[in-house]
């Protein structure tokens, strides 16, 4: 018991934190770019793939 | 005589803290049906790894005397006499089925056949939502790294905001992170939880009338070309921008491949319930390895515990409030609650908005628009997951 109280200590790394920033906006960034490419294949997989109306 | 008791001499109450953990998840997943298909077998293993002297991980004796793990390696590595090991079968299981990825991404395949991704092909726009109840992830990455966490270790912590347990694991298992145990009990026990944490987010960020915006649902019929390009494109696509991914997503994809191809309902069958059953009850049991009370009873565990939770509460807020700026912009205004459905708590998320919707308007239908966002958000956490690979593997 005494072990876990002793390591009850917050141990703030500021440093770290803003190393971490970037990451964090490229992540965001990451992934609105990788879905925004998928979502525009979907579009076109619709538009390619939807039954054509037949001409009269 | 004295063999029937003296192990009895060998119970640490830390070990007894890790039945009571055990009993918590076994009682949670009986009584309260929370993940019952995985809090159940964990729960169960939590209580099996911490008897004393378990036969079921690995064990090192001095000269027939049991001792310390750490202290058994050391002394094999440094050659000592008198020194033996004996293997565990729920680590033999942990090494054959988690350290090398495999049940995880067994997993995905049964998960891929269960998804019908329509919704979301019908709507591919709903994907930016998914996208945008991913902050949480990175949001938890660098809180993890303020409070001193390694960057595997916090990158692993954060990737709990994935609520997708197979992609938690992976990641947290290719990250070599310490704390594997404990990610898995917050990523699961939270998943459970999302009836709980997210319409607290949700109501405090949204207004009344917000909530009771009304998003008509127009049925569109998807081609079963489209349904069959999609794994195939969607597996292309992020495996060239995220590489680190193409095992979760390919799988995940293949499965739903199996699913939507229309020649092979027997083996989708098989995949959706036989397969992802039988990885289900070994998952969790072998999980159980790492929640030995030496690893698991640390102020670390109650850390991620708290930051797992964060995890879910900004990637909720995320998508929350990436539709309210979208509807700044919008003349069809979107009901911001279904930003809510971003995370890929799959279908309990999507579940959570539609009952809000109805609790506000009994008329107000949310439950395909959110289902749509929610397999979005499946797709975009296992990009998030190979995006996170990238960074730190």
């Amino acid at each position: 018991m005494n072990s876990v109280l002793a390591d009850m200590a917050f141990k703030i790394d500021t440093e770290a934190f803003l190393d971490s920033l970037p990451t964090m906006g490229l992540g965001m960034l990451g992934i609105f770019i990788v879905t925004g490419i998928i979502v525009l294949t979907i579009a076109a997989l619709n538009f390619f793939t939807k039954p054509r109306k037949k001409d009269n | 005589m004295e063999a029937l008791y003296e192990n009895l001499l060998n119970i640490q109450w830390q070990q007894i803290v890790m039945w009571v953990i055990g009993g918590l998840l076994i009682f949670l997943a009986i009584k309260k049906n929370m993940e019952p298909t995985l809090l159940l077998p964990m729960g169960f293993g939590a209580i099996l790894v911490n008897l004393p002297l378990s036969g079921v991980v690995d064990r090192y004796f001095l000269n027939g005397d049991p001792i310390a793990v750490e202290e058994g390696k050391a002394l094999l590595e440094a050659g000592v006499e008198g020194v033996t090991y004996e293997p565990g079968i729920i680590e033999e299981l942990f090494n054959m089925g988690i350290a090398n990825e495999l049940f995880p991404l067994l997993l995905f395949i049964g998960i891929g056949a269960m998804i019908d991704f329509g919704p979301l092909l019908t709507n591919p726009k709903l994907l930016i939502f998914g996208a945008a109840a991913q902050f949480g992830i990175f949001f938890t990455l660098s809180m993890a790294s303020l409070l001193g966490f390694a960057p595997n270790d916090a990158a692993s912590i954060a990737i709990i905001g994935a609520a997708d347990g197979p992609t938690s694991i992976f990641v947290a298992n290719t990250l070599d992170s310490q704390y594997l145990g404990a990610i898995m009990v917050a990523a699961y026990s939270y998943m459970a939880l999302v009836p709980i944490v997210q319409p607290p987010v949700i109501k405090l960020l949204t207004t009344k009338k917000e909530r009771m915006i009304r998003m008509p649902y127009e049925q569109k019929s998807v081609s079963k070309t489209t349904r069959i390009l999609f794994p195939i494109l969607i597996t292309v696509i992020t495996g060239i921008f995220s590489p680190k991914s193409v095992a979760l997503i390919g799988f995940l994809m293949f499965g739903n491949l199996i699913r939507e191809c229309g020649v092979l309902d027997s083996l989708s069958e098989t995949a959706q319930k036989v397969l992802a059953n039988l990885i289900t009850i070994f998952l969790g049991i072998t999980v159980a390895c790492k929640m030995q009370a030496d690893q698991f009873l640390t102020w670390e565990t109650l850390l991620i515990l708290g930051l797992g939770l964060i995890a879910f509460i900004v990637d909720t807020a995320g998508g929350v409030l990436f539709a309210k700026l979208l509807n700044l912009f919008s003349k069809k205004k979107i009901n911001p609650m279904i930003g809510a459905a971003g995370i890929s708590a799959f279908p309990m998320s999507a579940r959570v908005v539609h009952k809000l919707g109805l609790a506000e308007d009994n008329q107000n239908f949310l439950l395909m628009h959110s289902i749509g966002v929610n397999v979005s958000g499946q797709i975009a956490s296992v990009i998030a997951g190979g995006l996170i690979l990238s960074f730190f593997a």
